[in-house]
């Protein structure tokens, strides 16, 4: 064995080294993360709908949420869309696409002293409704408009 | 392999604005190559943005955010200098992350 690590011009204790460093890098993440469950089955649900019921049941319409998505994409592989919520107590985010194969594109969590204000680009696979939902206070609110698009975002 | 992201972040009015860029492809699974075969999926899972280790934004997405996936958010109660880092994890495991301090 040793002859072997010599051989490749690490020594052993250089080696036991490295994998420490790797395990190290690969153990911290995993805490970092684990604090906030992901709905797995929401990211996977087929049709607006199902996506619903995933995250909590169809939502409420609400005219304190302000969506900012354009009225025509020419390319819908990136599609800004821009959620805010004047409604108080905002805890989540969620930024669904209709008539994409799975809807639910991301959830954001709001924590207290982040403004209820998100800022990200979606592919939409086709002309459809983006939905911007809000979790506050443990109910779900959601606003929507329908976006155009020119060239489909699942580069067919 | 670890990726990168670019991030700003700026302090207007005692509130932070930050701008996160990652380099990512962000591969549906549901494309095909020239020949046909499917490309396996490759996206960002789970994002989290800290300000002096503090989690300020954590999100979590699908295969529906685009390729190299812009974030933008604000928050309160920082000052000029504090650190600000934003990191993901993707469905590979791989990992990515910038950090920047507050201007």
């Amino acid at each position: 064995m040793t002859k072997q690590f010599a051989a490749a011009g690490v020594s052993r204790r250089g080696l036991l080294r490295i994998g420490a460093m790797m395990a190290a890098a690969a153990a911290l993440p995993v805490k970092v993360w684990a604090a906030m469950a992901r709905p797995e089955a929401a990211f996977i649900a087929t049709g607006l709908d199902d996506t619903f019921a995933q995250i909590g049941g169809t939502p409420e319409v609400s005219a304190d949420i302000i969506l900012e998505t354009p009225d025509i994409a020419e390319n819908g592989a990136v599609v800004p869309a821009t959620v805010t919520s004047n409604i108080p107590n905002t805890t989540k985010i969620f930024v669904l696409v209709e008539k994409n194969p799975n809807p639910l594109a991301a959830m954001f969590e709001i924590p207290e002293g982040t403004a209820a204000n998100i800022q990200t680009r979606v592919k939409v696979a086709q002309t459809c409704s983006i939905y911007g939902v809000v979790e506050a206070d443990g109910k779900l609110y959601m606003a929507s408009k329908e976006t155009k698009v020119t060239l489909g975002g699942c580069g067919g | 392999m670890a990726g990168k992201i670019r991030i700003r972040a700026q302090l207007t009015d005692g509130v932070t604005e930050v701008k996160a860029l990652m380099k990512h492809p962000m591969e549906t699974g549901q494309r095909k190559d020239a020949a046909g075969n499917a490309i396996p999926a490759h996206f960002i899972k789970e994002v989290t943005a800290t300000h002096n280790g503090k989690v300020v934004l954590s999100a979590q997405w699908g295969a529906a955010v685009s390729q190299n996936p812009f974030l933008g958010f604000s928050f309160s109660s920082a000052a000029i200098g504090d650190d600000v880092t934003v990191s993901y994890l993707d469905n590979k495991g791989e990992t990515g992350s910038g950090s920047t301090k507050i201007k």
